[in-house]
């Protein structure tokens, strides 16, 4: 990562910083600006495509029955997995999830999960025998940062835009019916990711913000303001004091964002 | 423990396995107790039982995964397959990849990477026996294998989780509290440098209940902190008697 350009780019987005401004213009509180569309994969049961900036997230969400765990007979199933594309980035290549592709999963996953977004006690369909399992695959397809507030937001739409087949049990035997109920969901968390440059905090880092970063925190917020999940990663630190700070300005941005999607 | 506990503290304020809310399980730690490792550290914290190997710093295999302006550090976090009741595959699951990056992670801080250009540093952690809070105790015995190896750090690295049990804030969760517990926040941390290098929560906490664990955690770490170095002088600051 530290090749000349980025030691160049390193100078200039510490000198901007000093001075409370970044490379792209925002300031170091401000997220790019997000797009939402849902519903754009109709073979999906839900699906929803995020813009944040030029990153850009597909996620499609499958509705599948299956075997409840053993701990949870009466409780549907949640899968999350994400794939780093190779046509998003030139840095993303081929092949089986690496690292960074299943921590992206994990991470989205434990936002949704932890808050208890979606009512799974109602997934169930025979206890211990068949659930619902709903399948949320991430798709990145341009990567200029920040894929874990990005993946998360488009996680969320795409549940939101869920539809479930209606089915009824006859004979022990399941029978899909005519028409849909959307995904019954109890919660909205939302992610918020700050990055760490010379000390200084700043939200929504961008591409070339994380190829200099020290390291990055993200907290996941449920609808009552408080956090479900959190992440730090990159080779670098956080002081407590810095921790506190990134919680708190984490906090005011998830709550202005769930006030703009109205969640 | 199998039958269903309702509660997992009683009214005094005492935990199931008999510990106060800001009560570390017994921790003993042991360093270079591999020899062809370059280092190696041993820990038992509770019922964990953890085996740490460092090696390095080396030639990077493959040589492509070498930078030219500095060391690469790499984790292989692994649960034996008898460390769990039920029976873990021995394949590396997505639990282990996620914990191996995030070990890697809280490790690097420690390291002065560009000072060993072009060579890597491996970290191979066993879990032996789990009991809760392995990616802790795997740290805290990491940072003791590396510092053994004899690779200069700037501080030991330690870890201890804090979390949260019937509506209590408590330090170190074991299996059963972590497991039915409502909330889990492991930390690493660097007590002479105060910084934080590893944090991760699930669960659900109010801000407040957040800002307690993390000090909890920092709490717990100093106290681990201080084992780590006297396992560290108990294997280098014994004078052998030399046979004549």
């Amino acid at each position: 990562m530290s090749s000349l350009v980025t030691h160049v780019r390193l100078k200039q987005i510490e000198q901007l910083i000093e001075k409370g401004k970044r490379l792209d213009e925002r300031g170091l509180r401000d997220y790019r600006e997000i797009k939402i569309e849902q519903g754009l994969i109709e073979r999906a049961e839900g699906s929803a495509r995020v813009l944040l900036g030029k990153t850009e997230v597909l996620v499609g969400v499958k509705v599948e029955t299956g075997e409840p765990f053993s701990d949870t007979p009466n409780e549907g199933v949640l899968t999350v997995n994400a794939e780093l594309v190779p046509l998003a980035s030139p840095t993303f290549e081929p092949g089986p999830p690496d690292e960074n592709s299943i921590e992206l999963a994990r991470v989205v996953d434990r936002g949704i999960r932890e808050s208890k977004a979606i009512d799974n006690e109602k997934l169930c369909i025979e206890p211990g025998k068949k659930v619902f399992v709903v399948f949320v695959d991430v798709y990145v397809l341009n990567h200029d940062g920040n894929l874990i507030d990005a993946s998360a937001l488009a996680a969320m739409a795409a549940l939101l835009n869920t539809k479930m087949p209606n089915y009824e049990i006859k004979d022990g035997e399941l029978k899909i019916k005519q028409g849909y109920t959307p995904l019954p969901m109890k919660s909205h968390p939302i992610t918020v990711t700050i990055g760490k440059i010379n000390n200084y905090l700043l939200v929504d880092p961008w591409l070339e913000e994380e190829q200099v970063m020290e390291a990055r925190i993200s907290f996941a917020f449920n609808d009552d303001g408080n956090i479900c999940a959190i992440q730090k990663g990159g080779s670098g630190y956080f002081t407590p004091q810095q921790i506190l700070e990134a919680s708190k300005i984490a906090q005011e941005k998830a709550a202005e964002l769930r006030k703009k999607l109205d969640w | 423990m199998n039958e269903k506990t309702e509660k997992l503290i009683d009214k005094k304020g005492i935990r199931l396995d008999g510990r106060k809310a800001d009560e570390l399980r017994p921790l003993k730690l042991q360093v270079g107790v591999l020899s062809n490792a370059d280092g190696s550290a041993y820990i038992e914290h509770g019922k964990n039982k953890i085996l740490a190997a460092a090696f390095g710093p080396r030639e990077m295999h493959p040589k492509h995964l070498a930078m030219q302006d500095r060391m690469v550090l790499r984790c292989r976090y692994h649960m034996a397959p008898f460390s769990v009741q039920e029976r873990k595959s021995p394949a590396p699951s997505r639990r282990e990849v996620e914990l191996s990056k995030v070990i890697k992670e809280s490790l690097e801080p420690a390291l002065f990477l560009e000072l060993y250009p072009r060579t890597g540093v491996d970290v191979f952690v066993e879990v032996l026996q789990a009991d809760g809070g392995t990616r802790c105790a795997s740290i805290t015995a990491a940072a003791l294998a590396i510092a053994d190896a004899g690779v200069p750090m700037r501080d030991l690295v330690v870890a201890c989780a804090a979390g949260k049990v019937d509506d209590t804030v408590v330090v170190d969760l074991y299996d059963a509290e972590d497991k039915l517990g409502a909330a889990d926040v492991p930390v690493a941390y660097m007590p002479n440098l105060n910084a934080v290098t590893l944090l991760q929560m699930d669960g659900i906490l109010t801000p407040e209940e957040f800002e307690k664990a993390v000090n909890m955690a920092m709490d717990g770490c100093k106290k681990i902190y201080e084992m780590q170095k006297e396992a560290l002088k108990t294997k280098y600051m014994v004078v052998k008697e030399v046979e004549e």
